[in-house]
């Protein structure tokens, strides 16, 4: 088994207001210096099998098609290593 | 012979009653289809009612679109069949893409319910034959993800062709870009819009207005004449 992340983040062109929320909130929080937020969606895949080239372009198509809508969103695909060790 | 306007009912979908209802008020026949359905089964029509289907997950309309019935919608929708979407069928309309842009969350993060003023910039889809082109109507609005946001080539060509159906009068209420309530393709048998005209057919309720009954009507003569 591995773990595939799927990152999908609007396009910077697209105004976020979740992201502006929570932007304008940090001063009364406390946290100073930051400009800009921008809220995403992260997708982690558990995949059965090996995650090779065949496996990766059918999930750069799922994320494509589906996790993104491409008209507004980017995304982008990674493969992360088992931090545990897999039995 | 009358027309049959076929209902899809996604799971979530909240207003397919009261569209089965406004298109038996203009004298056509309701057809309930159900999203499992392949099958249209000879409607010569479809509306995709308001709700919130799936859940809104993921994003608004975005698993409905992959639903076995909107298979068929999609093919015979490029085959011409009429298509109207209504909020979250607008939704999925554009998830879909046989509208182009995509609809995100209001502007102001809120859930919105209101009488909406719109006017009617294209009298000529198959959906607002019964309308005049620079007509002012009162309509309800409720939604939380009716931002329509579409990139500047694809909002020019959509001012250029006529395709900006709908235009928000007097106050935007999501944020949409240019205003735009509602949209047609290039051929003009899908009609997407965020407001509901299923809710404005009766006097004695809602708005005490009956603007939203001429989408109804607009589709059956329009069926009827063809």
């Amino acid at each position: 088994m591995a773990r595939v992340v799927v990152d999908v983040m609007l396009k910077p062109e697209i105004l976020d207001p979740q992201g502006q929320a929570v932007q304008r909130a940090l001063p009364r929080l406390g946290f100073e210096g930051i400009s800009d937020v921008r809220q995403g969606k992260r997708f982690e895949l558990e995949v059965d099998g090996p995650v090779d080239e065949a496996a990766l372009a059918r999930i750069h198509d799922l994320a494509e098609s589906f996790l993104a809508n491409t008209v507004i969103e980017d995304f982008t695909v990674k493969v992360e290593e088992a931090a545990e060790a897999v039995k | 012979m009358t027309a049959r306007i076929g209902v899809v009912t996604f799971p979530g979908s909240l207003d397919d009653r009261d569209t089965q209802r406004a298109i038996r008020l203009a004298g056509a026949e309701p057809v309930a289809l159900w999203h499992k359905d392949k099958d249209l089964g000879q409607v010569d029509a479809v509306v995709l009612p308001g709700g919130f289907s799936y859940g809104d997950y993921l994003r608004a309309g975005a698993i409905s679109r992959f639903s076995p019935v909107m298979e068929s919608v999609i093919e015979q929708a490029k085959g011409g069949l009429p298509v109207l979407g209504i909020c979250n069928g607008f939704q999925v309309l554009t998830e879909a893409h046989l509208l182009p842009g995509a609809m995100l969350g209001n502007d102001h993060l809120h859930f919105i319910c209101r009488d909406q003023k719109l006017r009617v910039e294209n009298a000529t889809t198959a959906w607002t034959g019964d309308f005049r082109s620079g007509q002012e109507i009162h309509i309800p609005l409720k939604n939380m993800d009716g931002r329509y946001v579409a990139d500047e080539y694809t909002l020019d060509k959509l001012e250029a062709e006529g395709r900006v159906v709908f235009r928000y009068l007097d106050f935007n209420p999501n944020g949409s870009l240019r205003d735009i309530a509602g949209i047609t393709n290039e051929a003009g048998n899908v009609v997407g819009l965020m407001p509901h005209p299923e809710h404005a057919v009766e006097s004695l309720i809602g708005t005490g207005r009956t603007d939203g009954l001429p989408f109804f009507t607009s589709i059956l003569k329009k069926l009827v004449n063809a």
